[in-house]
């Protein structure tokens, strides 16, 4: 199980680092949030996952999950989705100031926009 | 409570509490922030008083509290005959400078705006001489650094000031941060920041390895802060201040700052031969030349600009000579200087104030013009020059005995008396130069105005200095005498050495150098026209600004080329960069440490169902990259990534996180699919062929390096920490879910910063999505227009009866989530599931009717939820976020805890819901707001 989580963090990181090298604004916050994901799985793991040991005390249970990487996890899930939506309107007020998702605000799609603009 | 408990802090904190007072007054009368600014002085003033017998008595007074204990911090205030010393000078000389500048200040200058800086400033040098900790000295140095840069540049219209100004904020900065290297490298030697400790180590420091780096870094403080070669070159160029400020910063305080450490750590770090060397050197070339430069100023400031760093090489010259009695001539020197160079640089601004000029080429005769001010004038300058019965005669002899002493040392030494002499020669010339050049040599030559005599109160002050110049040197040991007692012992922290105040020793080799001075000064000042001529042709070239300005601009050159090689403007770039930099110090880290990269950790075997999730969450990913220039269908195959994630997390023992993940990961889908709207919907690859195989070069390396580092440390065994979260989280929390209790009550603290974070970002948005215009595109993909149903009839009845059963179980699941998995973040990202349906089946206008609580009050309502609890702890006497607990039976809910953690909870429920809910409402909106002209557009088509 073990490489199975290795595998899917290094496919995960892979897939969001290619993403995040794009030049356009929508890939590379596709990629950051795929490499977010990457983050979390890798954190989580480092408690070494255990299955059926949920850290809920209980009596009857001989084992329990790591709680410590879970909790930090959990924010991290949620301060990424607002990291997210913030560089994605981050990317709609570039589109506004200049014209282009182009992430260094030039580039080719500049020409691609104004023909949209014409077709609409 | 006794006063003297905190009098110290009281007193330095004080200008800092009038200062905003006095920046309101602008507009009120041009006298109220004076008033203030005097004020604040008298009163911090009166709160030595007290303190003031027991350092006579040799007491130290100290009033310490706690800061940051583990780094050394505490807020701990010293009083001593040196910080006495230094305050009354610094609140004394502050109030005459508070009088003369109220009449000296036109009425285009703000007096608000100055009197604040000016407290800003006295604030900072009452703390630098009253710290007790030096790690708290330093803050109050740096503020120094950047009030008096407020000060300088106070006339920011006038290019000279903010140049003067730029000037001496990047010199004493420098400083300022080769001080902080010293004050820690000491602090490490002796083991506590604390002067007590420090001035007792003194011998553990001297001998120490890191004794000359510590004295390096410690002397290019002082030397840049107290304008000493070769950094001298600042002080002129600050003249361009307001003549109050010079008079204030270069004759008292400011680069009395540097001397005043000098004297601080005397005892702790001289009597080597580098302190000889480095002190004694730079201070006997600072004295020469700034006494032989200020001969050729013509201006009346720039004369006692150099003239100030003459004096202040005097001072840093005895210092470096090591010896008590070199000690008590510094501090006395220390004394005299103040007074009669603040109450010259008053003359000269009462000179600029009333002939409009301070050029000594134009200056002429004043004598006859305000006589009272030229008798002030000729005393300070007959001081400055060391005339006999004034004061700078006195200390200027201690001086010459002490050179003489020194000059037994060794053979070089012989050149210390020699030099000081020659010092001497040209310092009576400059003097001389000040009372001839102005108040007689016949009549002024077209000045700008007809001088008249000054208002009364702008020269009471000069009045005052002047009469402890004549007090001082006439009546040494009923003046000064006990204050110098108790400020000199407290300089060297031992044994008052023996010294004479009287004013004749008796015909004496100092006294033949004084003679000769005065002679030779005279003679220097009779043949000044040819040494002026040659002064044009050979030295005037030489100007310290332009070695400043090429350094300054060197290191900006550097800057921006290694910027450049960089940063081309290209995230792209900056991306590679980065990312390849984190992937190179993994491989170095991982391959010094040696050693085989997989442990023998016994590895858990794998079903059948999580390999299919697993590949499916592979698959997913890679199509999300393979599909990634079809927007839509990427978007979705990220989607399925989170979904597996979720499942991947319920499958691992971690329930929480699985809720988690799966709101987050439809909220993140539908937000991006509002983005998508307004982007363009299909990626145009722009890249080249190279560029693609590079990208995927890396992103492979980088995978596999993820890979590897994960299987590295999950083939090891783990000893984890969360044994305590376990053991404490039902004792001590009150609760059986652990992973809550770690965020709500053990790491409470964290989780406050995080949600304010996710706030944060929320307002963030709300600001960025303000005034932003985007076309949307009204096709899709293949030129199909979007749909303009209504919403679907049977989801809109549906969502609706959903939404309280929703809201019910989100209740539900927050009550819960101390005990078992649920909690604020859960819950919170449930209701907004359930508004968020709402908007999505119902349309905005619909949901926007109907809920209406503004969500950036939810925000703030949560914050304040969350931090409220916190203080109640503090109130109760807690620390912080402390939490109590006890037990409630609610039917069907069952027996729960009921615990201030669960207030807390609340906040982080409310900001969740207030923040998440905001960001995605206002995408949405703002999709309404622009699709409805588009439409019309289309209709009219």
């Amino acid at each position: 199980m073990e490489f199975l989580i290795a595998l899917s963090v290094g496919v995960l990181s892979g897939c969001g680092v290619y993403l995040a090298l794009r030049s356009s604004t929508f890939p590379v916050v596709v990629g950051l949030t795929l490499l977010s994901y990457a983050v979390n799985v890798f954190l989580f793991s480092m408690g070494r996952p255990k299955v059926g040991a949920p850290a809920v005390l209980d009596a009857a249970a001989e084992t329990y999950a790591d709680p410590l990487p879970q909790a930090l996890v959990l924010t991290a899930i949620v301060i990424a989705f607002a990291m997210t939506a913030f560089v994605i309107v981050l990317a709609l007020k570039a589109r506004d100031e200049l014209g282009t998702d182009h992430v260094d605000g030039a580039g080719e799609t500049q020409i691609s926009n104004s023909k949209e603009a014409k077709a609409s | 409570m006794d006063i003297l408990s905190f009098a110290l802090p009281l007193a330095a904190l004080l200008p800092f509490l009038a200062a905003p007072v006095a920046a309101n007054l602008e507009g009120s009368r041009r006298s109220a922030p004076a008033w203030v600014a005097a004020i604040a002085a008298l009163v911090a003033l009166l709160l030595t008083v007290p303190a003031i017998p027991r350092a006579f008595a040799g007491e130290t007074l100290i009033q310490t509290w706690a800061w940051i204990p583990s780094l050394g911090l505490e807020f701990a205030f010293r009083l001593d005959g040196l910080s006495l010393l230094f305050t009354l000078m610094i609140l004394i000389i502050g109030l005459l400078v508070i009088l003369y500048a109220g009449y000296y200040l036109s009425s285009k200058d703000s007096t608000a705006r100055f009197f604040t800086y000016l407290l800003l400033f006295m604030g900072s040098m009452l703390g630098v001489v009253l710290s007790e900790n030096l790690l708290l000295m330093l803050v109050f140095w740096e503020l120094t650094a950047l009030s008096s840069f407020l000060l300088i540049s106070f006339w920011g219209h006038r290019e000279d000031a903010r140049h003067g100004a730029r000037m001496a904020l990047a010199v004493t900065g420098m400083g300022g941060l080769a001080l902080l290297g010293g004050v820690l490298l000491l602090g490490q030697i002796v083991g506590s920041y604390n002067l007590t400790d420090v001035l007792a180590a003194g011998d553990q420091i001297r001998a120490h390895d890191w004794y000359t780096p510590t004295l390096v870094l410690f002397l290019i403080g002082v030397f840049t802060k107290s304008a000493q070669f070769p950094f001298h070159f600042w002080l002129p160029r600050a003249m361009a201040a307001p003549t109050p400020v010079s008079a204030y910063l270069h004759s008292a305080t400011m680069v009395k700052a540097g001397i005043f450490l000098l004297a601080r750590l005397f005892p702790a770090l001289s009597g080597t031969s580098e302190w000889l060397w480095i002190v004694g050197t730079a201070g006997m070339l600072t004295l020469l030349i700034g006494a032989f430069v200020a001969l050729f100023q013509h201006d009346l400031k720039g004369l006692l600009a150099y003239s100030t760093i003459s004096h202040l090489g005097l001072i840093t010259l005895l210092f470096g000579l090591s010896t008590p009695l070199a000690a008590v001539a510094a501090v006395f020197h220390i004394i005299n200087h103040a007074t009669f160079k603040a109450s010259l640089f008053m003359v000269a601004g009462i000179i600029d104030h009333e002939a409009g000029t301070r050029d000594m080429r134009k200056l002429a005769g004043l004598l006859k013009y305000m006589p009272h001010t030229s008798v002030l004038a000729i005393i300070a300058s007959a001081a400055m020059a060391g005339v006999p019965l004034l004061n700078g005669f006195l200390s200027k002899e201690m001086f010459f005995d002490q050179a003489v002493v020194a000059s037994a040392a060794s053979p070089w030494a012989l050149s210390i008396p020699v030099l000081a002499t020659l010092a001497a020669i040209f310092s009576v010339a400059y003097s001389l130069r000040f009372v001839h050049d102005v108040f007689f040599n016949g009549d002024p030559v077209d000045l700008p105005r007809l001088p008249h005599s000054p208002p009364r109160y702008m020269r009471i002050p000069v009045d005052f200095l002047v009469v402890i110049c004549l007090g001082v040197g006439i009546l040494p040991a009923l003046t000064i005498g006990p204050l110098l007692a108790v400020a000199v012992s407290a300089t060297i922290q031992g044994e008052l050495p023996y010294y004479s105040l009287a004013i004749w020793h008796g015909v004496n080799v100092p006294l033949m150098m004084s003679a000769v001075a005065l002679a030779g000064g005279i003679v220097v000042y009779i043949f000044r026209r040819r040494l002026f001529a040659w002064n044009d042709k050979r030295l005037a070239r030489i100007d310290a600004r332009k070695t400043y300005n090429s350094v300054i601009e060197g290191i900006g050159r550097f800057a921006t080329v290694v910027t450049r090689r960089f940063d081309k403007g290209s995230l792209q770039h900056m991306m590679a960069w980065t990312l390849g930099g984190a992937g190179l110090i993994a491989v170095v880290g991982f391959a010094s440490r040696g050693g085989p990269l997989l442990g023998d950790r016994e590895l858990t075997d794998f079903d059948p169902v999580a390999l299919i999730a697993f590949g499916g969450l592979i698959l997913a990913s890679l199509l999300t990259v393979v599909m990634h220039r079809r927007r839509m269908v990427s978007l979705i195959m990220l989607g399925v990534v989170g979904l597996l994630i979720s499942l991947g997390f319920a499958k691992f023992s971690a329930p929480d996180l699985a809720l988690t993940q799966l709101s987050v990961e439809i909220v993140t889908v539908v937000l991006l699919m509002l983005a998508l709207f307004f982007l363009p919907q299909y990626t145009k690859e722009t890249s080249s062929r190279l560029r693609i195989s590079r990208d995927a070069l890396w992103a492979a390396g980088i995978g596999l390096g993820a890979t590897l580092l994960t299987l590295a440390v999950l083939t090891r065994d783990l000893s984890p920490i969360s044994g305590y979260f376990l053991e404490y989280s039902k004792k001590g929390g009150g609760g059986t879910n652990v992973v809550n209790v770690i965020l709500v009550d053990f790491r409470g603290f964290d989780t406050l910063g995080e949600i304010v974070v996710l706030a944060i970002a929320g307002l963030g948005i709300f600001s960025l999505l303000r005034n932003i215009r985007l076309h949307a595109s009204m096709t899709d993909l293949r030129g199909r227009p979007w749909s303009t149903d209504a919403h679907p009839i049977i989801l809109q009845n549906l969502s609706r009866l959903l939404f309280p059963l929703m809201l019910l179980f989100s209740f539900f699941v927050f009550l819960r989530g101390h005990n078992l998995p649920g909690g604020g973040f859960i819950a919170g990202l449930i209701t907004m599931l359930a508004i968020i349906l709402q908007y999505l089946s119902n349309g905005i206008a619909w949901t926007s009717a109907r809920i209406r609580p503004d969500m950036h009050q939810v925000i703030g309502a949560g914050l304040l939820c969350a931090i409220g609890t916190g203080l109640v702890s503090i109130g109760l006497g807690y620390p912080f976020l402390t939490s109590a607990f006890t037990y409630l039976n609610w039917p069907i809910v069952g027996k729960f805890e009921i615990a201030s953690a669960l207030v807390f909870d609340l906040g982080v429920f409310l900001v969740v819901v207030g923040a998440t809910v905001m960001i995605l409402v206002e995408l949405g909106k703002f999709n309404l707001l622009q699709a409805d002209p588009n439409s019309n557009a289309k209709g009219k088509r």
